[in-house]
């Protein structure tokens, strides 16, 4: 099965690059892109069976040996990774399609957003499978440019002011990541993951925190953690709906399965935990303080999320195979959730004709369906027991009271309280977009008005705002699969808790890559090639 | 490892004025900022080759002990491409930035100064954004903030000049 890994990536990118040539011809386009995404589900959902049921999956590009070639690595997570961003991207496009269609596409340039849409793919998928350090900066480089287009999308004055502040710390974060690669192949010799995993513990102790610290922080600004997150909520409201969806959801989590690789495979050690552990800490309460403020709805899910990074952070932090296993299951369900929460937002703002709070009210009688595809995840979000939000925290405390120290305690204190007051920022915005009247809006417009307002010459006046079916029907889906998510929470946690297990120290990601541990595979220490 | 120290020193050097560029608030010189840690960082790249030596060419007589390690000039090659995209990417962002806006600098956002001064404002919905991609877009009458008062001035004087004009004329056509 190892043939159908490159897919994974190529896929992708060749569609990409048909969709590029298809430029004048939308509609080919959408159908390109839809088909492209569908084949990498099914790719990944193969994978993903496979990698289960048969142990994982090492690629050698070009049919170069391990150590010299560029290698791609499927284990458990990085398959379920792809199956779970696969059907994120999905959804997301049919949202956009939808979106699209109904604005004539106004909000999406026809020629570029399909193109730049499957390299944001190619790239997320090429840094879940990446198993050299390099080929990781590589797509996240590929994912980031392509980001960079879609955020400033059709360049308006307010966008590029956003997109700004996002690139600019981009390109610190990669410089910093680039820095270290270089570091890193000064000390070990190598850029090959499993290698460099091999080759670290012969390193001097401080030159392993220097490397260890500066991997950190260079993921830590993708991941979003807290004194790096500061970006985050100024850049993210700002895009499309579709695009500030599909970042949300993925890209975040690219920074944060980064980490995890880093913490189990590089640097298996407890060097930084407690950091790591006090990062958490301040990440999930800083980031809901944040949210609790907002009023506008985008930015509040915004500040959220980069509280939610901190429970993910919380679970790396463990170092136990437990917490990997938490955190593993945490990222599947918060990618969906936040993922459904922004497209949810993206409704609210075509009903509503706005995302701030102080403007709306009255949607629960205006768009029902609405309510409903906002309040079920609001409540998963917030961790309401039968949810998968609830499974997966009451799994990260578990965690933690294995481990068993005081600061674990106090981070499980700390997550019910942040738990509690993300349940406080979503009802708000719950209470005060759909539950209360209309009239009680100071102010009140109706969005009708601002509609007709907006027609251009009078030509064409709509005189309603009509939902889309395929945006309301790619939210559904949504919905759906993250109560999936509980529905089928027994056999999705015991594959994370077998993910996590791959996790729990280097050999089994290292026997991958050198079956029959061959290992050290150091012939020449020197690591010089050829 | 044995390490180039002219090298070293440059790469410092680029470094420093690289991090104290980019936190400048003018985008250019965020740019140029960026461009120097990016060959910065290709250098430290190169020097992590370690010792110099021959071209890395498999040939008779030439031991693998003596050549210089390809690696990390494989790794800079793709580091000065992506670079090279990047901050064409950057410069396009910042004429973009400076045909819409009319300024260089990076610009506080709106939300949180209002959020700071405590009157929230109401989120614009973008529609009023899109703006005509004329070189004078939106605030561009700001550029030159008396041309308005310019414009009436010289209509004043073509009227003016032509009230004059048919007074002579009418003062020729009764002569």
């Amino acid at each position: 099965m190892n043939w159908l890994v490159p897919l994974v990536v190529l896929v992708p990118l060749v569609a990409s690059a048909t969709t590029l040539i298809l430029g004048k011809r939308p509609q080919a386009q959408r159908i390109v892109t839809i088909i492209a995404l569908v084949i990498v589900l099914a790719i990944g959902a193969i994978l993903l069976y496979t990698v289960d049921l048969q142990g994982s999956l090492a690629m050698e590009v070009g049919g170069w040996e391990a150590p010299f070639g560029i290698v791609l690595v499927v284990d458990r997570l990085a398959a379920l990774m792809v199956v779970v961003s696969a059907l994120v991207l999905l959804a997301v496009l049919v949202f956009s399609v939808g979106q699209g269609l109904a604005d004539g596409d106004h909000e999406t340039p026809v020629s570029i957003y399909y193109p730049t849409y499957l390299i944001l793919a190619t790239g997320v998928f090429n840094a879940f499978i990446a198993g050299d350090l390099f080929n990781l900066y590589v797509g996240f480089e590929i994912l980031l440019v392509s980001s960079y287009v879609l955020i400033t999308l059709g360049g308006t004055e307010e966008r590029i002011r956003a997109g700004t502040t996002y690139i600019v710390v981009s390109l610190v974060s990669s410089m910093l990541f680039l820095a270290s690669i270089a570091m890193i192949y000064g000390a070990v010799g190598t850029v090959n993951i499993a290698q460099i995993s091999l080759r670290m513990a012969e390193i001097p102790i401080d030159v392993q925190v220097i490397l260890h610290v500066m991997l950190l922080i260079a993921f830590g600004i993708k991941a979003a953690v807290f004194p790096l997150s500061f970006w985050l909520p100024d850049s993210y409201p700002t895009a499309p709906a579709p695009v500030t969806a599909v970042f949300a959801g993925l890209l975040t989590k690219v920074g944060v399965y980064a980490i995890i690789r880093t913490e189990t495979i590089i640097f298996p050690g407890p060097q930084l935990n407690i950091a790591l552990m006090i990062i958490a800490l301040l990440t999930m309460v800083v980031g809901v303080l944040g949210a609790v403020a907002q009023a506008d709805i985008k930015r509040l899910l915004s500040f959220t999320l980069v509280s939610h990074i901190g429970y993910m952070i919380l679970g790396v932090s463990l170092g136990s195979a437990a917490g990997t296993t938490a955190a593993i299951y945490y990222i599947v369900h918060h990618i969906i959730v936040q993922t459904t929460l922004f497209l949810g937002a993206g409704l609210i703002e075509r009903v509503g004709g706005s995302t701030s709070i102080t403007k709306l009210g009255g949607l629960l009688k205006a768009a029902p369906i609405v309510a409903v595809l906002f309040f079920l995840p609001a409540l998963n979000l917030g961790g309401i027991p039968p949810f998968s939000g609830f499974i997966g925290k009451l799994a990260l405390f578990e965690a933690s009271a294995q481990q068993g120290s005081p600061l674990a305690y106090v981070l499980i204190g700390a997550g019910a309280l942040v738990s509690l007051l993300t349940l406080y920022a979503l009802i708000r915005v719950w209470n005060m977009a759909f539950w209360r009247p209309a009239d009680d809006v100071e102010g009140y417009e109706s969005p009708l008005l601002d509609n007709v307002k907006e027609a251009p010459g009078g030509r064409t006046v709509q005189a309603t705002r009509r939902l889309p079916g395929l945006m309301i029907g790619a939210t559904a889906g949504m919905v759906v699969v993250s109560l999936a998510l509980t529905v089928f929470a027994g056999p999705l946690y015991s594959l994370s808790a077998r993910a996590g297990e791959n996790l729990e120290g280097p050999t089994t990601y290292v026997d991958i890559v050198f079956p029959g541990n061959s290992g050290p595979g150091d012939p020449d220490p020197g690591g010089t090639d050829d | 490892m044995s390490v180039s120290l002219v090298l070293l020193v440059v790469m410092a050097a680029l470094y420093a004025s690289g991090i104290y560029l980019l936190l400048e608030r003018s985008m250019t010189r965020v740019l140029l900022g960026f461009l120097l840690v990016g060959n910065a960082t290709n250098l430290l790249i190169l020097i992590t080759a370690g010792k110099v030596g021959s071209a890395p060419i498999v040939a008779d007589g030439v031991a693998p002990e003596d050549m210089t390690d390809p690696l990390p000039e494989a790794l800079i090659l793709t580091a000065i491409v992506i670079t090279f995209g990047v901050s064409a990417f950057l410069m396009a962002l910042i004429y973009r930035s400076w045909k819409l806006a009319r300024q260089d600098n990076v610009q506080d956002d709106a939300d949180d100064i209002a959020l700071r001064t405590g009157t929230l404002l109401l989120p614009s919905d973008g529609s009023d954004t899109d703006s005509s991609d004329t070189e004078f877009g939106l605030r561009g009458e700001a550029a030159v903030s008396t041309a308005g008062e310019l414009e009436v001035e010289l209509e004043d004087a073509a009227d003016n000049a032509t009230s004059g004009a048919d007074t002579s004329t009418d003062d020729g056509s009764a002569r």
